[in-house]
């Protein structure tokens, strides 16, 4: 019934417009010189709105943005992303003046001729190959990181982690002394194998099964990610990186963490985007936010999606050593 | 066709019509209502999205069972934003824009008395409407409408146990879609080749308005990618009701391991986005296409650089079916693919460039005629330089690791496709309304309606490119359990407001559109004076489109203020006027332009 009370009331809002339009008798229907003076001068006015909303937003919510990144790898990302963004900034600020500042300018009147001009194969061609030598310098650059992200064949120190996802939780799995991590497939998930681990594979006896990530700082970490129902993706924005986890195939993903969560608390940008939500969260009578690593879903999974997360730990590599040998071995966890 | 006269029914005549310019209609208001429904079902999400804890009535009005106390429950909220995902995109954006003017403009503008074939035509509508009934039912099924999100990736839509959307939602989504594709076949197919076979002599390919070239370059890529989107959807819909693994392996759910072995859900995010991608062409080249030709007619100067606008628009069509990759760069795909696909993702923004640049010579020392279709054809420039230079973030795969599926992703294709394409819509219709039905659009409330349009879309989803920065994932019921999203709240309410009053805002449109189709000024022959073909038909409509012998054409469609000494701008115009139909000869010693 409260249905049908809104959709009335649409009604009457229809039908009131269509009263105060027969009152007016706004039957003129193309545009006079008035109309083009009037009109050029809202685009300025527009464009004024336009410049204030973009130049606030990029002064003042930049304490919102996520701080810089916490691994090596992507320092490049953020460098790269800097490069674009100033130069994809310029070219929008030049162009949008001109839409706007052209409209007004060249607005139409009676005494005005517009000039006849339709072709020219020289502005043509600026227009053409300076885009083109532009985008070489990011696609160059953009490949180089893309390539020194993903490959992650180079590094065979590295820590195999294995991420798994489920409606609508992570684990993580260590791969132990021997750095091997034990096959793994749904077919086995029985009981307290809730990530299917395969125990009769002999490099799963020291694989640990935690509910936490913890990470040891300037280490390279090689992630493997495992799903067993829907798609899900592991997002870990402060790291710059995110790998779907897929199910029926093992996704990978690495990078080498910078700085660990203490030093991260302690960095200006974090304190000072927590001084903000902090002052969000006592107006509401909410506990104080206290920064963390986290793992987030990022693939739409279901009913609670949005409230899949994993707290990640990044510390100093002997305090990793330690918590780690901390954690029982699934040999000792599973019979 | 004949030129017999065809005695007409009220059934024959406004139902089950073969006239191209009946059909456009249908399209038209059946894409309005369906778009109606698609910013209602976004205004109700927005308001999620501001206020999660607040209850509304209008969400208990509208949301029925799937509510709690006011509050929407999260299952419903994918639900909302899946559907009004999908019926933006396919059914206001490809059939709504593409439907309404391919079939209104390519007879008119190429000089055809109707489409190669009125019936398949009309068969290519009713497919639509057919197709809209049955997705407008799915929103009423007991477990709600799909919900794994516009773009369907399984295993989520392919299992119920994932999400209730999944069920009998999902099915009526699919059933829905397959109609959808068959009509956009059907309508693609006749497109072209009345493009090809039906245009009037003289109309050589290279005199066609730019209109036509977006038109004809749209059905081609939706003939290439619409039956892969097909195949994906019959794919799935094996996996869900016949026990195939195309999509599906290892899955273990609701306690119990099923039986799917060795599908792959990339195989399906592959064909999907082989559509997928060139869709957002399908979406934007009418659009660019129908801006074109209106900032040419109303800023009384030929189009620049002609050939290189047929160009971009081949140019853009061709690399936007190898370009699908980069909606997958994190996917699990090998990422020697996400280098090709970058680089080719990168390409696009070339002939974009061209294009941009283009409108704005086309500006630069014309003699503006700020009509509303005018406003908002240059408002669609403004917003596609904006969302189409996020495209550069987002193209390149190292960035994209990022923001991939936040709200950046969400704020560039809103502007870059969804406004874009739907400032070429309105702009069609506020300049081809006399066209339609033989009365003019009011412009003040086509004033109205432009600027607080593009100040809301602006507001919604220039802000949002920060929060999504901020890294605040897409399709998440609320952020509130995550305090690091705190400080977002504020910017979320500021969007909010910014849609709702949007979203009223296009009742301007909607009351403009309807009181001017009855009590509108009566539209002359050629109100805008505009050079192209479809203004030397009569005002009222005629079977056949002109009631004597077929227009023949002489020249290009962009002779505005075309002077009699090409050098000198002083000098007088070409036939005392600042345009010239296609129609009328050469003069003279005249050089073609």
């Amino acid at each position: 019934m409260l249905a049908l009370f809104y959709i009335f009331i649409g009604v009457a809002i229809g039908v009131s417009v269509w009263q105060i339009t027969r009152i007016l008798n706004l039957r003129e229907s193309i545009a006079t010189d008035k109309d083009n003076a009037a009109q050029g001068k809202y685009a300025m006015y527009f464009m004024a709105f336009f410049y204030a909303m973009m130049i606030y937003c990029l002064i003042f919510m930049n304490v919102i943005m996520l701080p810089e990144s916490a691994s090596y790898e992507g320092e490049h990302d953020d460098n790269l992303f800097d490069i674009t963004f100033w130069l994809i900034g310029i070219v929008q600020f030049i162009m949008q003046f001109l839409i706007f500042y052209f409209t007004f300018k060249y607005r139409g009147s009676k005494d005005k001729k517009a000039k006849f001009y339709a072709d020219s194969h020289k502005l043509e061609f600026i227009w053409t190959v300076t885009p083109a030598i532009v985008l070489v310098g990011l696609i160059g650059y953009g490949l180089w990181q893309w390539n020194n992200v993903m490959d992650l064949s180079s590094e065979e120190d590295a820590i195999v982690i294995e991420v798994y996802s489920q409606q609508f939780r992570w684990d993580a799995r260590y791969a132990g002394a021997d750095n091997t991590l034990g096959l793994g497939n749904v077919n086995f998930i029985k009981g307290i194998n809730t990530m299917g681990v395969d125990m009769s594979d002999k490099n799963s006896i020291d694989d640990k099964q935690v509910t936490e990530l913890y990470l040891p700082k300037g280490r390279k970490v090689h992630f493997k990610f495992r799903s067993q129902d829907v798609l899900h993706s592991a997002y870990m924005p402060h790291f710059r990186a995110q790998m779907n986890c897929v199910p029926g195939m093992v996704t990978e993903f690495g990078f080498t963490p910078k700085y660990t969560t203490e030093e991260m608390r302690n960095q200006p940008e974090v304190i000072e985007k927590s001084i903000g939500i902090n002052k969000i969260r006592k107006a509401k009578g909410e506990d104080p936010y206290i920064f963390d690593y986290l793992l987030l879903c990022n693939k739409i999974c279901g009913a609670s999606h949005y409230n899949m997360q994993m707290k990640i730990t990044v510390v100093e590599e002997d305090e990793y050593n330690k918590w780690l040998s901390e954690q029982p071995t699934l040999s000792e966890v599973i019979q | 066709m004949s030129d017999h006269h065809h005695k007409e029914t009220f059934v024959t005549k406004y139902i089950f019509s073969h006239d191209h310019k009946m059909i456009s209609k249908q399209f038209l208001v059946t894409g309005m209502f369906m778009g109606i429904i698609a910013v209602l079902m976004s205004m109700l999400f927005r308001l999620q999205l501001a206020w999660p804890d607040t209850s509304f009535s209008v969400v208990e009005a509208f949301l029925g069972s799937h509510q709690t106390d006011g509050i929407m429950d999260p299952d419903i909220y994918l639900a909302l934003v899946t559907i009004h995902g999908t019926i933006m995109v396919f059914f206001v954006l490809t059939a709504g824009l593409s439907g309404t003017f391919s079939n209104l403009l390519i007879p008119l503008q190429i000089g055809a008395r109707d489409m190669a074939s009125g019936f398949l035509n009309m068969v290519s509508y009713w497919l639509f409407f057919l197709s809209s009934v049955v997705m407008v039912i799915s929103l009423f099924v007991e477990a709600g409408p799909a919900a794994a999100g516009w773009t369907i990736y399984p295993p989520l839509s392919a299992l119920p146990q994932a999400i209730p959307g999944s069920g009998t939602g999902m099915t009526l989504w699919l059933v829905s879609m397959a109609i959808f594709i068959a009509s956009s076949l059907i309508g693609a197919l006749n497109y072209i080749v009345t493009v090809l076979n039906l245009r009037t002599k003289g109309m050589k390919m290279t005199r066609l308005p730019l209109t036509i070239w977006a038109f004809f370059i749209t059905a081609i890529i939706g003939v290439v990618s619409f039956p892969v989107l097909l195949s994906a959807a019959l794919l799935l819909v094996f996996d869900r009701s016949f026990g195939t693994s195309f999509y599906l392996s290892d899955i273990f759910i609701s306690g119990e391991v099923l039986h799917y072995q060795g599908g792959s859900p990339v195989l399906f995010e592959h064909l999907f986005w082989f559509l997928g991608h060139p869709e957002v062409y399908i979406v934007l080249l009418p659009a660019l296409g129908i801006t074109s030709e209106i900032i040419s007619t109303n800023a009384r100067k030929p189009i620049f650089g002609y050939r290189a606008m047929i160009g971009s628009i081949m140019a853009i069509a061709f690399l936007s079916t190898i370009v699908w990759g980069h909606h997958m760069f994190i996917s699990g795909m090998n990422p020697f693919l996400g280098s090709v696909f970058t680089f080719t993702t990168l390409l696009i923004a070339i002939p974009s460039a061209v294009k941009a640049f283009n409108y704005v010579t086309t500006l630069w020392k014309g003699n503006l005629q700020l009509n509303p279709a005018m406003l908002f054809s240059i408002g669609l420039v403004s917003t596609f330089v904006t969302g189409g230079l996020t495209g550069l973030v987002l193209g390149d795969s190292a960035l994209d690791i990022n923001i991939h599926d936040t709200y950046f992703v969400v704020a560039h294709f809103h502007l870059v496709m969804g406004v874009s394409a739907i400032f070429g819509m309105y702009a069609g219709v506020y300049h081809w309304f006399p066209k339609m039905y033989g009365r003019m659009m009011n412009k003040t409330l086509g004033y109205w309606h432009f600027w607080i349009t593009i100040i809301c879309a602006y507001g919604v989803f220039w802000p949002m490119h920060f929060i999504g920065l901020a890294g605040l994932p897409r399709r998440y019921y609320t952020n509130t359990n995550f305090p690091m999203f705190d400080d977002l709240a504020d910017i979320n309410v500021v969007i909010t407001i910014f849609a709702l009053v949007g979203g009223v805002a296009q009742i301007f449109f909607i009351a403009n559109f309807f009181i001017s189709m009855y009590r509108g000024e009566k539209a002359t022959q050629n109100p805008w004076k505009s050079n192209t073909l479809e203004w030397t038909t009569p005002v009222e409509h005629v079977h056949g489109n002109w009631p004597g012998k077929l227009p023949e054409v002489h020249r290009w469609a962009y002779d505005y203020s075309k002077r009699v000494d090409a050098e000198d701008d002083d000098s007088d115009y070409l036939h005392g006027q600042d345009y010239v139909l296609q129609t009328t000869p050469l003069l003279e010693g005249e050089e073609p332009s």
